[in-house]
């Protein structure tokens, strides 16, 4: 079990062993493919809703396919493709910059993962199945009671299954980050990637039950009669829209933290400098959390909650510019004096800061709540959230993935090429959004399915198509990027940027214990500490011996095929009946079982012998 | 470094077997975390009812709280609940003490009292069913009240198959590092599962009777 070097194995057996792995650079693997396939789906609804506005008055789509077509996009963008990416880092790179041998809990790790999946192929089977979910991602009640099909249950019961998922990945980051920490390793001294997947933990923690308990009163409307948002029977379709933004607006930090956790790494390295204000911006993403879960009513100033209500939440909204502020002037203090490289990764970083800010104007803009009745559910909006979220989160994940993809894959994307997708990306993004803004103030509504003539919006609608394309274009060249690097790229160095944190410390390829001795560390950014100070190795914190390992496991994949089974059945109960039942029993029979099996049969992982590793040691 | 003997051995035992692993700190730890996420849970429940609680609308059947809630059934519901949270600490004392046996008979009193609950409690849906026309689907009331009830009931149901497997598990291999952690943790659901009571023995059934 413990052979270190695996020669060539069949095909059957690989995709086996990442049906069954615990390994969380394998489970980050998982989450890039999977992340990777929805972000791509998501792009091309995009892209269709774009041709669609292309030209006024258009007839290429029909209304209800571009009701699906915006609904899914957003859903799909925001669960299923930017969580999993950040997920993916998170997994592959925060066990490492803690010096772990593996996450807290490498079985729910993995179950995480599979309920992740199974919720977003659910989701997209509607497609299939008469009709994706046409409600909008925030999916308001009525219209999502009232929407006729099994639309919105696919969206109801898909989101609930990964929404479980991601509080599984979360409460493991949270222990693994407490408990697993190399000696030396203390909360001070962890890098920002760490303390925002950290922070980034805690939201989820907290701000998913609301999504579950509201995704559970929008299911028992629909399917099963019940009244919550039904005003005839007493209900009230404002609760909905509270549990949803309780949730929904601390999900927009569970995605901005990580990415600011990226580029902070990403300039302190490209810098040649450690992180300006280290202390302030940990206190100022711990803040940023803090006031995350405050100002949810802002996306509900026009709900008619009064004046005193509207006017707490906006400068609770205000206040968060603030400690974005002190981030912001510490990115570029570190920069300051600092032997700076323009990589890919850096070019991502550095354009991420006017991006954002831009981003961020607008969302001090948006909270002044009088001003808000102007703006809301126009195109104004839709540039605002796409500045903060493309030019926050998809640019941090592109430049993280560049960053670390030699950690992750052992080979360096090539440079060339990524400046290519980097250009074409930047130019795209701000081609398609920054008009938008104009498009928003000259009275153009989000989620129309068209727009008429003779109105002043034929242009800028036009330009934005125009820069959908480019990100199209750049999208194309990042995969045949990632192609090219994987059938002919050269492994790479084991350190390929002069790193400064402990996950440059391994060797290429990381072996599947990590670390063989865990590391000693004698202060912030470790590997740099040794650099400098010591002969650029890691200093052993404890003598070679035995590593404990956990045994890979299928019943991750198998609780959350239950759970994909019975939400079939659910849904089609009234419609199909007794086949109905039959998935309900089968899939709960499943899941439920592969618990029980889970809680009676003995887990207690593998030993590697100190002798298989002394040998290993002697091959180096 | 412990093998795999020293862990399933139940020679030996430190005092608290269920954080003497790093498996089981983090378990423990894990464990608190997730109970955490299951308060916002039943937080977002208690605030969805107490915006619809004797919200009727135009519904046919209107029984208000008042009128519906017997105070006699849910006192004795409550009284079974909280001594079952007191008999599981009993449990987790002789656990701490070693005493298997001891631990073993405290857990099957636990699961009767949870189960005498369960009981009552569905004989009180049976009747606000049958007597008031107060279904899940009558009112917002109904929803709202069968929903945040009946989540807290199926979680004790869940409690009591999760401790009733652990005890049939372990009943002939005696306590050791690698189970201790296991009832230690289905010990602390089991006091979560008596708050949550607690609430709603406030909430739902004393601010419906004067509310």
């Amino acid at each position: 079990m413990s052979t270190a070097t695996v020669g060539k194995r069949s095909f059957g057996a690989v995709v086996w062993d990442y049906l069954t792995t615990v390994d969380h650079k394998k489970i980050a693997i998982l989450y890039l493919v999977a992340g990777g396939f929805f972000f791509l789906l998501g792009g091309l609804e995009a892209m269709l809703i774009r041709l669609q506005l292309m030209a006024p008055d258009s007839e290429l789509i029909g209304a209800q396919f571009y009701n699906e077509l915006f609904t899914m996009h957003g859903t799909t963008m925001i669960f299923l493709a930017a969580m999993p990416l950040l997920f993916a880092l998170m997994n592959a790179i925060m066990p490492l910059q803690i010096g772990a041998r593996d996450v807290a809990f490498p079985f729910i790790n993995a179950l995480g993962f599979w309920l992740f999946l199974f919720g977003g192929l659910l989701l997209n089977c509607s497609w299939f199945l008469g009709g994706a979910p046409d409600a909008g991602w925030t999916a308001y009640a009525p219209l999502s009671v009232i929407s006729p099909g099994h639309g919105v249950d696919f969206y109801a019961l898909g989101l609930q299954i990964s929404g479980f998922g991601t509080l599984m990945g979360g409460i493991n980051f949270i222990v693994t980050i407490i408990t697993m920490r190399a000696p030396g390793m203390t909360y001070m001294r962890m890098p920002l990637f760490t303390w925002s997947t950290f922070v980034a933990s805690i939201l989820i923690l907290f701000a998913f039950p609301a999504l579950t308990v509201g995704l559970f009163l929008l299911t028992f409307d629909r399917l099963f009669g019940a009244n919550f948002f039904v005003p005839d029977m007493g209900g009230n379709e404002i609760i909905w829209e509270h549990l949803f933004w309780i949730f929904g607006h601390p999900e927009v930090y569970i995605l901005i933290l990580p990415a600011f956790g990226v580029f902070s790494e990403v300039f302190s390295t490209f810098s040649k400098k450690r992180l300006f204000g280290y202390s302030s911006m940990v206190f100022a993403t711990v803040l940023i959390a803090f006031l995350g879960f405050m100002v949810w009513a802002h996306h509900m100033f026009t709900v008619g909650m009064g004046p005193i209500a509207n006017s707490i939440f906006a400068i609770a909204t205000m206040a968060i510019a603030v400690p974005t502020g002190i981030k912001i002037f510490n990115w570029l203090l570190t920069m300051w004096g600092g032997s700076i490289r323009m990589t890919t990764a850096m070019l991502y970083a550095v354009s991420f800061i006017p991006t954002f800010t831009l981003g961020g104007i607008t969302g001090v803009m948006l909270a002044s709540a009088a001003a808000d009745y102007q703006y809301h559910d126009s195109y104004f909006v839709v540039a605002h959230f796409h500045y903060v979220i493309v030019g926050g989160v998809v640019f941090g994940i592109l430049g993280g993935l560049t960053y670390w993809w030699p950690l992750m894959f052992g080979k360096m994307l090539n440079e060339k090429l990524g400046k290519w997708t980097f250009w074409l990306f930047f130019t795209g993004f701000h081609l398609t959004f920054f008009i938008q803004h104009f498009l928003g103030l000259m009275g153009m509504p989000r989620r129309y399915w068209k727009f008429l003539e003779g109105q002043g919006l034929e242009t800028g609608n036009l330009i934005s198509t125009v820069g959908a394309f480019l990100m199209a274009i750049a999208t194309f060249i990042l995969l045949y990027n990632v192609i090219i690097t994987t059938v002919k790229g050269k492994k790479s160095p084991a350190d390929p940027w002069d790193g400064r944190t402990l996950e440059w410390s391994l060797p290429n390829p990381t072996p599947f214990y990590n670390f063989k001795q865990l590391p000693l560390v004698r202060g912030l950014d470790p590997l740099w500490v040794e650099k400098t100070q010591g002969n650029g190795k890691m200093i052993p914190a404890e003598p070679l011996d035995d590593i404990h390992m956990p045994n890979n496991s299928f019943l991750p994949f198998t609780i959350s095929l239950g759970l994909f089974i019975a939400a079939f059945g659910f849904m089609y109960r009234v419609d199909a009946g007794f086949p109905a039942y039959v998935a309900i029993g089968v899939g709960l029979a499943i899941t439920l079982g592969s618990m029980l099996i889970r809680s009676v049969k003995d887990d207690l992982g593998y030993h590697i012998h100190k002798e298989d590793l002394e040998k290993e040691g002697a091959g180096e | 470094m412990s093998t795999h003997e020293d862990v399933l051995s139940s020679e030996n035992l430190p005092h608290e077997p269920e954080k003497a692993t790093l498996e089981g700190k983090n378990k423990f730890l894990g464990f608190w975390f997730f109970l955490g996420g299951e308060t916002v849970l039943f937080a977002s429940l208690f605030g969805t009812y107490l915006a619809l609680k004797n919200s009727f609308g135009a519904a046919e059947h209107t029984t208000p709280s008042q009128e519906l809630f017997g105070l006699e059934l849910v006192f004795i519901m409550t009284m079974l609940l909280l001594t079952s949270s007191l008999t599981s600490v009993y449990a987790m004392y002789h656990m701490k003490n070693h005493d298997f046996k001891k631990m073993m008979v405290w857990l099957g009193i636990t699961v009767l009292l949870g189960a005498a609950f369960l009981g009552l409690e569905i004989y009180e849906f049976y009747h606000y069913v049958h007597h008031y026309h107060h279904t899940f689907t009558s009112s917002a009331f109904g929803s709202a009240f069968y929903t945040l009830v009946g989540f807290h009931g199926a979680h004790v149901a869940f409690g009591l198959l999760w401790i009733i497997t652990l005890m049939i598990r372990n009943a002939r291999r005696g306590l050791n590092l690698y189970n201790a952690p296991k009832f230690y943790v289905a010990s602390l659901y089991w006091h979560f599962i008596d708050v949550v009571w607690v609430f709603i023995f406030t909430v739902v059934y004393l601010m419906g009777k004067v509310g």
